[in-house]
């Protein structure tokens, strides 16, 4: 099944969720709204064929009106296709429901999503800091947050 | 114990751990020898290699993937520049010789991760002999690193369009000699180890996973082969030339340790017949892509030509703007799917970096690994895991 017919699959099953398609490079993105993000999911894993997760991450576009983009890019092993799902995440209310039912890998990607944007994730069975440790203060990946850490000056040199 | 008393031993196998291949925390919850819970914490070497991406230009970043799984340091190389060289669209530009130098290099450091894996694994289990012997072999890799690199270890070696450097003469000779030699040392390892009733206890049915299973919690590689799955991003979804090499996948039914072992095994044998086909197919030329706006131009024309000078001044300051966009790029690494999804907004530096790193999805599958068994079995299974902390953490 070619990714034009499956973003027809997504969009005949989900017309009022889907905001946007693009094509580049050969990939395909389909970005939904966050609300039924658990359904579009569990229909991509179970009647797509979508059934490995690769990987779950965030981007922080900040200064644009929606600041996260919850990212998930999924494979098919029976037909060696790659899609990717985004879903846009408001800063005022930076929260989303949880994969964990369809996919377990989402449990620990989730985890470091949340410790390193500050997404919540609603109906996460655990939710709490992975890389960072237990105590640590602010989300170290989002754009405001400085790389040189909270307590030092920033690098003065050139870096080229 | 727990029947006389109800209660469990929690115990800290802690960051500094022989047996941990890292800094790798695992809390157990004993009930006798038996493992109840076992919950890992990790984050002890994080650098945060993600957030420093966005502040450096695209080339800039090269070294930092060295350091990702610094076990199998061209791998993380080879998946980011073909990234970048996929958001860039330069793909179908990149030299045949440069394509057949970073597969010989790419399954040359499969050979050297899974001599780690191989070394490392026996000896927690308590083959120490063997982990003597991989070592000796590898040491050969790590010289052919340093003659074509100039490091041990960290490499950044292959750049965006190609390689930084061509292979210097007779190197293509020593490759031969070692890859020849590594099937008699591969059966060495085996006769070490496969008869052996005591590896055969230690490692038949500890740590099973099945199919299901391994696919729900996002397990790839080794581990996802010796449970059955056919999964192979070499053969399915070819880069850098890799459908032009006749080798098998092994994929086994077993589930457990003793499967990945075996799998990862012939995993060797096939990466040493992938490399002779390299050798042998390779042919003179370029081996950076002809793109003046991406690629170093060569020094005899940067001080020769204005325009050589003014690219590679423009390069290395500025570097070069990528259309915005974004991309995932998934190479099998030596571990499981190393994947890149880089986000591109147009300027010089990547504003998203993000890489997903295949231990720390595999480390998920540990505790349902060892709930219920032996606490030497938490051992044998963070072994077989193969897990390198350098990647977990980033």
């Amino acid at each position: 099944m070619s990714d034009q017919a499956i973003v027809e699959k997504i969009k005949a099953r989900f017309s009022t969720e889907v905001l946007d398609v693009v094509e580049f490079r050969g990939e395909t993105t389909v970005t939904v709204k966050k609300d039924q993000i658990v359904d579009i999911c569990k229909f991509m894993r179970d009647d797509l064929g979508y059934n490995l997760l690769c990987d779950l991450c965030a981007v922080d576009y900040m200064g644009q009106e929606i600041r996260f983009m919850v990212v998930y890019n999924l494979y098919n092993i029976t037909t060696k296709q790659r899609f990717r799902i985004k879903a846009p995440v408001e800063e005022q209310n930076a929260a989303i429901d949880t994969v964990c039912t369809v996919w377990s890998t989402a449990n620990w990607l989730e985890r470091e999503v949340w410790d390193l944007m500050g997404i919540e994730f609603n109906n996460h069975p655990d939710l709490r800091r992975i890389l960072m440790s237990a105590d640590w203060e602010g989300h170290p990946l989002r754009k405001d947050y400085p790389v040189q850490g909270p307590d030092r000056e920033p690098y003065q040199g050139r870096l080229s | 114990m727990a029947a006389n008393t109800n209660e469990t031993m929690t115990i800290n196998m802690g960051p500094q751990h022989p047996s941990t291949h890292g800094v790798l925390q695992l809390i157990l919850e004993l009930d006798g020898e038996i493992v109840q819970k076992a919950t890992p914490h990790i984050g002890f070497l994080h650098r945060g290699v993600e957030k420093l991406s966005e502040h450096r230009t695209y080339h800039q970043v090269i070294p930092l993937t060295d350091r990702l799984d610094y076990l199998a340091p061209m791998s993380n190389n080879l998946g980011y520049v073909l990234a970048v060289e996929k958001l860039l669209g330069i793909t179908d530009q990149i030299p045949e010789r440069a394509e057949r130098i970073r597969v010989i290099m790419a399954e040359l450091t499969r050979l050297k991760s899974h001599l780690v894996w191989l070394a490392c694994h026996a000896l927690d289990i308590g083959a120490m002999t063997v982990f003597l012997y991989c070592f000796r072999e590898r040491e050969n890799i790590t010289d052919i690193y340093e003659q074509v690199s100039g490091a041990r270890m960290t490499s950044n070696y292959f750049r965006v369009g190609g390689l930084s450097e061509d292979l210097p003469d007779g190197l293509d000779r020593t490759i031969r000699e070692f890859v020849e030699s590594m099937p008699a040392h591969i059966e060495e390892y085996e006769g070490l180890l496969t008869g052996n009733k005591i590896w055969q206890k230690r490692t038949i049915g500890v740590g099973e996973i099945s199919a299901e299973d391994a696919i729900d919690v996002g397990l790839t590689g080794p581990g996802l082969r010796a449970s059955g799955v056919d999964w192979d991003l070499r053969r399915d979804n070819p880069y850098s030339g890799y459908d032009d090499y006749d080798f098998e996948v092994p994929v086994r039914e077993d589930c457990d340790t003793f499967g990945r072992y075996k799998v990862r095994l012939d995993e060797m044998r096939q990466s040493c017949r992938i490399i002779l086909q390299a050798l042998d197919k390779l042919k003179a030329g370029p081996i950076l892509a002809d793109c003046p706006k991406v690629v170093l131009p060569p020094k005899k024309d940067v001080v020769n030509t204005i325009e050589g000078l003014i690219h590679h001044f423009k390069i290395i300051t500025e570097g070069f703007k990528p259309e915005t966009g974004e991309i995932y790029q998934g190479v099998e690494a030596p571990k499981g799917e190393l994947g890149y999804y880089l986000v591109s907004d147009g300027s010089a530096h990547p504003y998203r970096m993000r890489v997903r790193p295949p231990s720390f999805v595999n480390l998920q599958a540990l505790p349902q690994m060892v709930e219920g068994k032996l606490l030497a079995d938490v051992i044998a299974v963070i072994g077989t895991l193969d897990i390198v902390l350098g990647e977990i953490d980033r």
